[in-house]
């Protein structure tokens, strides 16, 4: 049975651990609000890109010359992966999720007789990746010293995904993030981007516009932005979903620390009451022998 | 006169959305201006100033990279950068042209393909133009 300060030790010790998983949870609640107002902030560009390119590609897509990075290259063997995770842990089940939809994605993929590689852009991923996919591992992404996520980094990203892409290492490319649903949802989803797929939303008007310089030249300029945008939604959108979910694992863990307290002072108090019995009967039955 | 709705947005942050009378764009074939009842146009844009005309007076903005779309409704412009033309200080403006010697650098490697070269050539010699316009020079000149 530990001793009365092992056990008073081991609940201060207790006790600041949950001070700090507290101050965690909030700093990752006022991240989350930003990360969440920038995800807001972007969405207006990302609509009206989609819906001008959607046009664009139900026009162009269809005709021989479309843009390999609309059209693809004609073949699907080599697939580009790219995980997009965070650069710290400590957020629950986050940056596992994601690695593990990666994961079984790539999986099936070998299984159907396609060559795998994989970028990961954060470095939690990127551990988890290496651990079982490191023959397919074929770069990394670097963003510790990012402290806000600009546009700037996805256009690097997709700068590079561009060139793989027009070297012919890889005929499709899809990336992983988690997209965030609320502070305790975060789905970890795959998004094709090239070939790249636009939707249109039902129901829009399709005006005739004129274009300037032409169609393709326009489809030939925007399409590789397309690829930043997409990665930029997604880095983003995995932004968000990363505080979220450090905040709810945090919260769970200042709960967690909050019960193993109460429960450590009942053991606490019980010894020092057995302690105080027991020099009782020490007491009373030495006066009876007298 | 006819208004017509103007969005100014770039991937970060939306930068403009207010009634225009009329919105100067530095399109990729040549400047063009939109007021009320255009024509619907899609045109990509070179990097320049675009001068949004409203019944508070006019507003510039420099943009570079993305496309305008100028329908019925209104025109929004989607930039890959745009700032107000006020916030472009002379860092500012170095860094974008630093940014577009890189890709001229980069773009040097694809030896067989003019293509991508004179692009990224056009590019520097556009942002160039633009820091004329609004009075910042390039510190160092010289481009090839």
């Amino acid at each position: 049975m530990p001793s009365l300060k092992d056990l008073k030790n081991r609940i201060e010790s207790v006790k600041s651990t949950r001070k700090i998983t507290k101050a965690m949870q909030m700093v990752a609640a006022a991240k989350l609000r930003r990360a969440q107002d920038a995800a807001e902030a972007s969405r207006p560009y990302t609509e009206r890109f989609n819906a001008v390119m959607a046009g664009l590609a139900a026009s162009v897509g269809s005709s021989a010359g479309a843009p390999k990075l609309l059209a693809g290259t004609g073949a699907d063997q080599v697939h580009l992966l790219v995980v997009l995770t965070a650069e710290r842990g400590l957020c629950g089940g986050f940056n596992g999720n994601i690695a593990k939809l990666a994961r079984a994605h790539a999986e099936k993929l070998l299984a159907a007789g396609k060559t795998v590689k994989i970028v990961t852009v954060g470095k939690k991923g990127r551990d988890a990746i290496r651990r079982d996919m490191g023959e397919h591992f074929v770069h990394h992404v670097d963003l510790t010293e990012v402290k806000r996520v600009a546009y700037s980094d996805a256009q690097g990203i997709a700068q590079d995904i561009l060139t793989r892409f027009d070297a012919g290492e890889f005929d499709v490319a899809t990336i992983f993030f988690a997209e965030f649903q609320n502070v305790v949802t975060q789905i970890p989803t795959a998004q094709q981007i090239i070939p790249a797929s636009f939707e249109a939303e039902e129901g829009a008007e399709t005006t005739l516009y004129d274009y300037e310089p032409s169609e393709e030249a326009i489809l030939a300029d925007l399409l590789p932005r397309g690829v930043a945008t997409a990665i930029f939604s997604a880095l983003l959108e995995n932004g968000a979903s990363e505080q979220g979910a450090r905040m709810s694992a945090m919260d769970n863990a200042t709960r967690n620390a909050g019960e193993m307290i109460d429960k450590l002072t009942i053991e606490f108090n019980r010894s020092r009451q057995a302690v105080i019995t027991n020099e009782l009967i020490e007491i009373i039955s030495g006066a009876e022998a007298l | 006169m006819a208004n017509l709705q103007f969005d100014l947005v770039s991937p970060e942050r939306r930068l403009a959305s207010l009634e225009a009378t009329e919105v100067r764009i530095p399109g990729a074939d040549g400047d063009m201006t939109a007021m009320a009842d255009h024509a619907p146009t899609i045109t990509t844009l070179r990097p320049g100033v675009l001068t949004v005309v409203h019944a508070g007076g006019e507003d510039d903005y420099v943009v570079s990279g993305g496309f305008a779309e100028i329908s019925a409704g209104g025109v929004s412009v989607l930039a890959e950068q745009a700032l107000p033309k006020g916030e472009v200080t002379q860092e500012v403006f170095d860094e974008m042209i630093a940014s577009a010697r890189k890709l001229h650098e980069k773009a040097s490697t694809f030896e067989n393909e003019p293509g991508p070269v004179d692009d990224a050539a056009k590019l520097i010699s556009d942002m160039v133009a633009m820091g004329t316009h609004i009075g910042l020079d390039p510190k160092q000149g010289n481009f090839g």
